[in-house]
C-alpha cells in the first residue's frame, strides 16, 4: 500500500529499472480505488479500460527498450474542466452533464504524448468557483486527511485524489487559488505557473485573464517534471508565451545567496496561530540553507479580495454566456419563448454560487457601473502588479502562508460567501500579478496539513521549484499520508 | 409647416475575403449545408480560444488607407456581449472604444454633378454571427422552431462608420455605391450584395431646417442592396415627417426594412436596446501593428477606382463608359491590366473597346468570368494584333470570340478553319467583285440613281462569297469605284 504514496519521479524509475509494470500499477491502483472512492469521491469519470490498455501499450514498449519520455506510465488524475477526446467535461455543472469533449486540450495532447496514463477526470467546484469543491453539483468530495473536512477548491478532487493515493499526479486549474489552496489543505505541492506558461487551449474558462493550469503532486520535483511537460507556447493560445522553458535541472541547488521577502501579513491576528507557528519554522529551514529573508510589506494586499471578485465574476459572465439553452444538456422545455427558454435554463443548469458571480459580473460590467467597479479593479491590479515587480528587483521569491486556515468542515463557510472568499487572500494575488506561484506542505494542524507559498517574478518558475525542492530535502511534510482512508 | 432637413450616418459591414475565418482556420467560404464549416472555436465550444487572422488585420489596414483613415498602431478587441441563439459564444468579439482605424474621407458623386466629402468616423474589424432559419414563417414572428446554421459565425467583419455628413436618400446610395466599389477594388471584399457581404445599417434623423441639433434618429438595419439603401431611408423621411407634422415625436428605435411593402416596422425601443457590457477581449492580447508593415501594405494599395478611371481616359483615351465598365468589376479590371502589361504595341484602346463589349458578352453568355473563361491572355492579344494588322476584319473577329471564350482556341486556329486571313489585295476581290455586279444590275442602276447605300447590300455578296474573310470597308470602295466607271 505504501507503493501507492511513492513519487511520481521515483515509479516512473521503477518502471524504467523494470522492478515494476506499469499494467500491475494500474491494476493495483483500481483495486485501491474501489476501495477509497466511496469515502473520498475525488472522481466524476475512470477511465480503467482505457488505462490498462495504455498500460500494456507502454509495457511492450519498456519491455522492447524504446526510448520513453520521462514520466511515462504514471498515472494522472485531471480536473474536469479540460478537455479530452471522448471523456465526459461536466465541470461540476450539471449544464455539462451529457458533454463529451470533441477536442483534446494542449495539455492533455501534451501529456498523452509524454505516455502519462489519465486515470479518470476529478471533482471540482461547479465551472471552478469556490474554495471547497462543495459547489460541486455531484458529490461532496472529502479531505483523505479528514472525512469531515472539505479538500479544499476548486481543484479538490484532484488534490484529494493525489491525498489518497488515488493518483501520482494531478492536473488542477488555480484562477485565485484553485490549485495551491486544495495542495494546500491535503498536505501537497501545487504550481500555478506564470500566466501564459502553459497553454489554455481546452481549459473550460473561468476568468480567462487568470486562469492557469498546473501540477498538483506529492514532490516539488514531481511538480517541476510535469511542468517541464505541459509547458510551452501553442499558437493555439493568443495569451500563451513565447518564452524559454523552466530550467528544473538545478533545483538541488542550495540556497546559498538567495533573497527571500517575507510578507509582513504572514503574522496578520486573521492567520491561524498555530499556521504562523508552522510558516516560522519553514522559515528557518530555508534560512538554514543559505537564504536571507527579510519582511516586506505588501499595501496593495488588503484590496486583492475585492478586486479578484470583481475581475474575475466579470469575465466568468461573459464566459459562460454560452450556456444558453440552445445547446449543452439543459434547456427549458417549457418555455414558450427565446427569451424564457434563455432564463430558465440558465436558471436550471447553474448552481447558487456561479448564479452569484454571474449576476456580480454582469453588474459591474453594466453601463454606469463599469468605471467604478471593473476599471477600477483594472487599476489595482495594475498597482499591485507593481509593487510585487518592485520587490523582485530586490528578492528573489515572496514568501508567506498559502492559506489563512486548514481545512474546514462541510457547510461551515457555505452560508456567508465572504468568509469562504477571504480564504483566498494570500493566494489571489499570484493571479492578479500574472506571476507563478508554489504551495508545499509545511506542518499540520490537528492533524490537517499547512501550506506555505513561495512566489516568484514572471516565468521563474525554477526560481521556487530550487527553493521548495531545497525545503523537501531538509523537511519531510511531504512524505507524511493520510492513514485514515486505507483503514 | 416647418421644413425639415435630413441628416444620415451609414454603418457598413464588410465580410473581408480572406481565405480563413477571423479566429480560426475554417475556410472563409458560402453556401455549405449547414453547420458543417465549423470548428471547436467558431461554434464556441467551451475551452476553445480565438487566434487573430493576421490576413483579416491586412485588408482592414488596406481597406483603413483607402478610405485615408488613420491607422491605429495599437488597438484592442472586446467583447460585446448579448444573448441570441446565433451567436454561439454569448458575445461577439468586436473592437469597442479603440478600433483599428479612425478619421477617414471619401467624396461620393452628387446626382446633381460635382462630388461631396464624407467623414468617416472609423473601421473596426469584428466576427460575424451564424444565422437562424425560421421553420413555419419567413421570420421569427410565427415561425414554429428556428434552425442554427453556424457556418457563417467568424466569419470577419469590417464595420465603416460615417460621420452623419449625408443629407439624402440619393446621397446614402452614391456613398455605399462608391464604398462597395472600392472595397472590390481593392481586394477586400467580393461586394457580393446577394450573398450578404455587405450591407448597412441606416442612422437616420430629421430636423428644423438651419437648426444645429441633431433630431432623434432611428436604425434601419440590415440593408444590402442600392435600391432598398435609397427606398428605406426615403420612406424613413416620409414617416419621421409624418409624425412631426402631426405633433409627435420621434422614438429613439430600431427599425427593419420591407421591400414588398417599401416601409419600415419598429425591431426594438431604446429601453429593448442592449446593454452590451463590452469589456476588452482576455483571450486576445492588444493587437499592435508597426509602421513598417502599414507602410508596406501602402505599396500593394492600388489606384482608387476614380483615379484609375481618370487615368484610362486622358492615357489611354477611353471614353467614360468604356473606363466605368473596366473599373466597376475587378475581375474584367485584373483581365485588363493582365493584358495591358503583355501588351507590346497593341493599342489600349482597342483592347479596352473589344473587352468591355463583345468579350464582356461572350464571356456572361457562357455563365463564365474573366478568370474562369477559356479566354486565354495571349489569345486575346493575338487577336488584337490580327485586328490592328487588319489581318482579320471586325466582323471576323466578332465570329471568333465566342469560339474563342468557349473553347480557348487560338485565332490563328481560327483563321486556318476558315481558309485564311483577310483579303485585302484588290487582285484578289476583283472576281468576287465582277461576279456580284454582273448578277445584279437592278441594283447598279439603284446607285446610279443615288441610292448609294444599296452598294451595302452588294459589299455584303461580296463577304459572302470571300468567306467573310474580304475587307470590308476595301470592298465597298472597290464596288463604288467599279460603278463609276461602268
Amino acid at each position: 500500500m505504501r507503493d501507492l504514496f511513492s513519487s511520481a519521479t521515483q515509479l516512473a524509475q521503477q518502471f524504467r529499472a523494470g522492478t515494476k509494470k506499469v499494467g500491475d500499477v494500474i491494476q493495483q491502483l483500481f483495486t485501491h480505488i474501489d476501495q477509497t472512492e466511496p469515502k473520498v469521491q475525488s472522481y466524476l469519470h475512470l477511465f480503467k479500460e482505457a488505462a490498462l490498455e495504455k498500460a500494456s501499450e507502454l509495457d511492450e514498449k519498456f519491455k522492447k527498450g524504446d526510448p520513453l519520455p520521462p514520466l511515462a506510465g504514471v498515472p494522472i488524475s485531471i480536473k474536469d474542466n479540460l478537455m479530452m477526446t471522448g471523456t465526459p467535461t461536466t465541470c461540476g455543472s450539471q449544464f455539462l452533464k451529457d458533454f463529451v469533449s470533441p477536442y483534446d486540450a494542449t495539455v492533455i495532447t501534451k501529456i498523452l504524448n509524454h505516455g502519462l496514463i489519465p486515470i479518470g477526470k476529478t471533482n471540482m467546484d461547479e465551472f471552478a468557483m469556490g474554495s471547497s469543491t462543495e459547489n460541486s453539483s455531484y458529490q461532496n468530495t472529502k479531505n483523505p486527511w479528514n472525512l469531515n473536512k472539505v479538500p479544499g477548491g476548486s481543484s479538490g478532487g484532484s488534490a484529494a485524489s493525489v491525498a489518497a493515493g488515488e493518483a501520482w499526479l494531478s492536473l488542477g486549474s488555480d484562477t485565485g487559488g484553485s490549485i495551491r489552496q486544495p495542495a494546500a489543505f491535503c498536505g501537497l505541492v501545487g504550481l500555478k505557473p506564470s500566466y501564459g506558461r502553459v497553454s489554455r487551449f481546452g481549459l473550460v474558462a473561468f476568468a480567462s485573464s487568470l486562469d492557469q493550469i498546473g501540477p498538483i503532486t506529492r514532490t516539488v520535483e514531481d511538480a517541476a517534471l510535469l511542468l517541464s511537460v505541459i509547458a510551452g507556447h501553442d499558437a493555439n493560445d493568443a495569451t500563451s508565451a513565447n518564452q524559454a522553458l523552466p530550467n528544473i535541472t538545478e533545483i538541488n541547488r542550495p540556497l546559498t545567496g538567495k533573497k527571500i521577502a517575507v510578507l509582513a501579513e504572514s503574522f496578520d491576528k486573521v492567520i491561524d496561530p498555530d499556521i504562523q507557528a508552522a510558516f516560522s519554522a519553514a522559515c528557518e529551514i530555508l534560512k538554514s540553507d543559505g537564504a536571507t529573508l527579510e519582511t516586506v510589506t505588501l499595501p496593495a494586499l488588503k484590496y486583492v479580495v475585492p478586486t479578484y471578485y470583481i475581475l474575475a465574476p466579470a469575465e466568468a459572465s461573459a464566459n459562460l454566456a454560452r450556456f444558453d439553452g440552445v445547446r449543452y444538456t439543459t434547456r427549458d422545455e417549457s418555455a414558450t419563448t427565446l427569451q424564457s427558454m434563455i432564463k430558465k435554463s440558465r436558471g436550471q443548469g447553474f448552481g447558487p454560487e456561479v448564479k452569484r458571480r454571474i449576476i456580480l459580473g454582469t453588474y459591474v460590467l453594466s453601463s454606469g457601473y463599469y468605471d467604478a467597479y471593473y476599471a477600477k479593479a483594472q487599476k489595482v491590479r495594475n498597482v499591485l502588479t507593481a509593487e510585487m515587480i518592485a520587490l523582485f528587483e530586490k528578492y528573489d521569491a515572496i514568501l508567506c502562508p498559502t492559506t489563512p486556515n486548514v481545512s474546514f468542515g462541510f457547510g461551515e463557510k457555505s452560508s456567508d460567501p465572504w468568509q469562504m472568499y477571504i480564504e483566498d487572500m494570500l493566494t489571489i494575488p499570484a493571479n492578479l500579478a500574472g506571476i507563478p506561484a508554489l504551495s508545499i506542505p509545511c506542518g499540520q494542524k490537528n492533524g490537517l496539513p499547512i501550506g506555505l507559498q513561495l512566489m516568484s517574478k514572471h516565468f521563474a518558475e525554477s526560481t521556487i521549484l530550487n527553493m521548495g525542492h531545497r525545503y523537501q530535502q531538509l523537511s519531510d511534510w511531504h512524505l507524511k499520508t493520510p492513514e485514515g482512508i486505507t483503514s | 409647416m416647418t421644413l425639415y432637413e435630413t441628416v444620415i450616418g451609414l454603418e457598413v459591414h464588410a465580410q473581408l475575403n480572406t481565405k480563413t475565418k477571423l479566429f480560426c482556420s475554417c475556410p472563409n467560404t458560402f453556401g455549405q449545408e449547414p453547420n458543417q464549416n465549423t470548428c471547436p472555436r467558431c461554434l464556441g465550444l467551451p475551452g476553445a480560444l480565438p487566434v487573430l487572422n493576421e490576413a483579416a488585420v491586412q485588408k482592414a489596414i488596406l481597406t483603413g488607407l483607402a478610405l485615408n483613415c488613420d491607422i491605429q498602431l495599437r488597438s484592442v478587441f472586446s467583447r460585446k456581449n448579448y444573448f441570441y441563439p446565433d451567436l454561439p459564444k454569448g458575445y461577439q468579439i468586436s473592437q469597442f472604444d479603440l478600433p483599428i482605424c479612425l478619421n477617414g474621407w471619401i467624396d461620393i458623386p452628387l446626382p446633381e454633378g460635382g462630388t461631396k466629402r464624407i467623414r468617416i468616423t472609423r473601421i473596426h474589424l469584428e466576427e460575424d454571427a451564424g444565422k437562424l432559419v425560421h421553420q413555419g414563417a419567413e421570420a421569427i414572428a410565427g415561425s414554429t422552431h428556428s434552425f442554427v446554421d453556424l457556418n457563417r459565425t467568424s466569419v470577419p467583419l469590417i464595420e465603416i462608420v460615417s460621420e452623419p455628413d449625408l443629407s439624402s436618400p440619393q446621397e446614402a446610395r452614391a456613398y455605399f455605391e462608391t464604398l462597395h466599389l472600392i472595397l472590390k477594388h481593392i481586394g477586400v471584399c467580393d461586394g457580393n450584395l446577394e450573398e450578404g457581404s455587405v450591407r448597412a445599417d441606416a442612422n437616420t434623423s430629421l430636423r428644423p431646417v438651419g437648426a444645429a441639433a441633431f433630431g432623434t434618429r432611428t436604425e434601419i438595419k440590415n440593408l444590402n442592396s442600392f435600391r432598398s439603401i435609397e427606398r428605406a431611408i426615403q420612406s424613413e423621411i416620409n414617416r419621421q415627417t409624418e409624425v412631426l407634422n402631426a405633433g409627435g415625436k420621434i422614438v429613439q428605435q430600431t427599425r427593419n426594412y420591407h421591400d414588398l411593402t417599401q416601409t419600415t416596422t419598429v425591431l426594438r425601443d431604446k429601453e429593448e436596446s442592449h446593454d452590451y457590457r463590452y469589456f476588452p477581449e482576455p483571450d486576445l492580447k492588444p493587437l499592435l501593428v508597426t509602421e513598417a508593415w502599414i507602410n508596406e501594405i501602402k505599396k500593394q494599395l492600388p489606384l482608387l477606382p476614380e483615379a484609375q478611371k481618370d487615368i484610362y481616359k486622358r492615357d489611354y483615351e477611353l471614353n467614360d463608359s468604356e473606363a466605368k465598365v473596366l473599373i466597376q468589376d475587378p475581375d474584367i479590371h485584373h483581365f485588363f491590366q493582365t493584358a495591358l502589361e503583355k501588351a507590346g504595341s497593341v493599342s489600349p484602346k482597342l483592347m479596352a473597346k473589344w473587352i468591355v463589349g463583345d468579350i464582356n458578352a461572350a464571356i456572361k453568355i457562357e455563365n463564365e468570368t474573366f478568370q474562369s473563361s477559356k479566354l486565354s491572355i495571349p489569345n486575346f492579344l493575338a487577336l488584337m494584333s490580327l485586328i490592328e494588322a487588319e489581318k482579320i476584319s471586325g466582323k471576323m473577329a466578332k465570329e471568333f470570340i465566342p469560339e474563342m471564350v468557349k473553347t480557348g482556341k487560338s485565332p490563328h486556329d481560327l483563321l486556318a478553319t476558315i481558309g485564311g486571313q483577310q483579303i485585302s489585295n484588290t487582285d484578289e476581290l476583283d472576281p468576287f467583285i465582277q461576279q456580284v455586279l454582273s448578277e445584279n444590275p437592278d441594283v447598279i442602276e439603284k446607285i446610279k440613281a443615288g441610292k448609294t447605300q444599296s452598294a451595302n447590300f452588294l459589299m455584303g455578296q461580296v463577304m459572302k462569297l470571300s468567306g467573310g474573310r474580304a475587307k470590308p470597308d476595301l470592298v465597298l470602295a472597290l464596288i463604288l469605284k467599279a460603278i463609276q466607271n461602268i
